[in-house]
């Protein structure tokens, strides 16, 4: 390998580490203390260098986490203006449907980012089985396990409703998906 | 399979998908608690996200093959399929098409018919196109929420009290002769474990599974009940007035 080649490969590499921090700036607009990057659904950041020197083209690849979640277009939005506030002009995302997001790409930080914002994290893996077991799930006020399910649904696709029976206070709860 | 038996195939699949969508997203700001309201509205828009996957990919290979006696416009989006085409082209099941009744005609149906998704999808996620099966595989994740919670209800109103029973055998025998449409063209296997689940739901739920009888179908050939229509002259009227008009 010759030495141009080998710096090349080290400024890809650099490039796409900055790529990376500049992912983990952006927040999830529906759970605005997680990060996109702790929320699991970048599944890659790919560089093509141009024939021309002219800057390279960042291919950003991204996963729903619910078929209809309307959070994507505007994650996308928000991925593309920071990307041009860092300098990047050439930024294309894809989606990725294939594997599937699952909540067991929720980074260990972004299920303490979520408890400390009261949304109780998923608990256990991602469920594999014909139908869902009952898990006894903690609340994120009190830490009692003694909590019962509202409703399969909450406010965003990603929630179910809980409350607490110790300290009485409805939660939502990050279900596993 | 031809391309255009694929191109059918999808846009059957994103039917489903739209027209039982549009369903449940019609109880919106009318459930009967807030909760179940949020419920079927989150169910809503899974089903319309799952349109929105199966109408883009329809209108990838529509747009590939670019032919114009294949009868779709040109350029093809998720848009066109969804809000130029007429009664006819569609090709759903008319179980989903049916008006939302009460709230046991709505859970039941959904019930009825998300546990033939559910079985149905499992099959594609090992689908040769790798596409359909990507699809198949986020839509199943979203499916079992929607079997789960609908079944419960079932449960909830067949074993509750004496009205909540004598409605939801009212829907069962409203919905029971659609059922039939749902098995038309798949595995045996399918229609197998959908009577499985069917008789464990129903009999939690203390309630009886009707005898075999005639079944309605030709959703599938675009021969559809009166209510499509209303449907879509309510989705499509803007596109058609206003054509190309954008949010």
């Amino acid at each position: 390998m010759n030495a141009d080649n080998k710096n090349t490969r080290i400024s890809e590499e650099a490039t796409i580490d900055a790529v990376w921090a500049i992912l983990k700036t952006i927040n999830d607009p529906e759970i605005p203390v997680l990060s996109i990057t702790d929320l699991g659904v970048i599944r890659n950041v790919g560089i093509q260098n141009q024939t021309d020197s002219s800057e390279p083209i960042i291919t950003i690849t991204i996963t729903p986490t619910y078929s209809g979640c309307p959070a994507m277009d505007l994650i996308s939005v928000q991925i593309k203006m920071a990307m041009i506030a860092a300098g990047f002009h050439q930024t294309k995302i894809e989606q990725a449907l294939s594997p599937a997001w699952t909540t067991d790409w929720i980074t260990e930080n972004g299920k303490q980012q979520l408890k400390a914002y009261g949304i109780a994290p998923p608990v256990g893996k991602s469920f594999d089985n014909a139908y869902l077991e009952d898990l006894a799930i903690e609340c994120p006020q009190c830490n009692s396990k003694n909590t019962t399910l509202i409703s399969a649904f909450g406010s965003t696709a990603c929630k179910a409703l809980f409350k607490c029976n110790d300290c009485k206070e409805p939660f939502d709860y990050f279900k596993c998906h | 399979m031809t391309t255009l038996n694929k191109i059918n195939y999808l846009l059957h699949l994103a039917d489903n998908a739209l027209i039982i969508g549009h369903r449940c997203s019609e109880w919106c700001g009318h459930g009967p608690v807030l909760e179940q309201d949020i419920a079927i509205s989150n169910i809503a828009l899974d089903y319309i996200g799952q349109a929105r996957n199966f109408y883009q990919y329809a209108a990838e290979i529509i747009n590939s093959e670019n032919d114009p006696s294949l009868g779709f416009v040109l350029p093809a989006t998720e848009d066109s399929l969804a809000y130029l085409r007429d009664t006819p082209d569609f090709k759903n099941n008319l179980i989903v098409e049916l008006p939302n009744g009460d709230w046991a005609v709505t859970t039941l149906r959904l019930f009825l018919f998300s546990t033939y998704q559910f079985y149905l999808y499992n099959q594609l996620v090992n689908d040769a196109d790798t596409q359909l099966s990507a699809i198949a595989e986020k839509s199943l994740k979203e499916v079992t929420y929607h079997l789960r919670w609908s079944g419960d209800w079932v449960i909830r109103l067949g074993d509750g009290t004496e009205e909540s029973k004598l409605k939801i055998e009212k829907a069962i025998e409203y919905l029971w002769p659609y059922t039939g449409e749902m098995f038309i063209n798949n595995d045996d296997s399918i229609s197998s474990d959908w009577n499985k689940k069917l008789s464990s739901i129903f009999h939690d739920a203390t309630l009886t599974i009707p005898a075999k009888s005639w079944m309605q179908e030709g959703g599938l050939k675009g021969i559809h009940t009166e209510h499509l229509g209303y449907i879509l002259a309510e989705m499509q009227y803007l596109q058609r007035a206003y054509p190309n008009s954008e949010w």
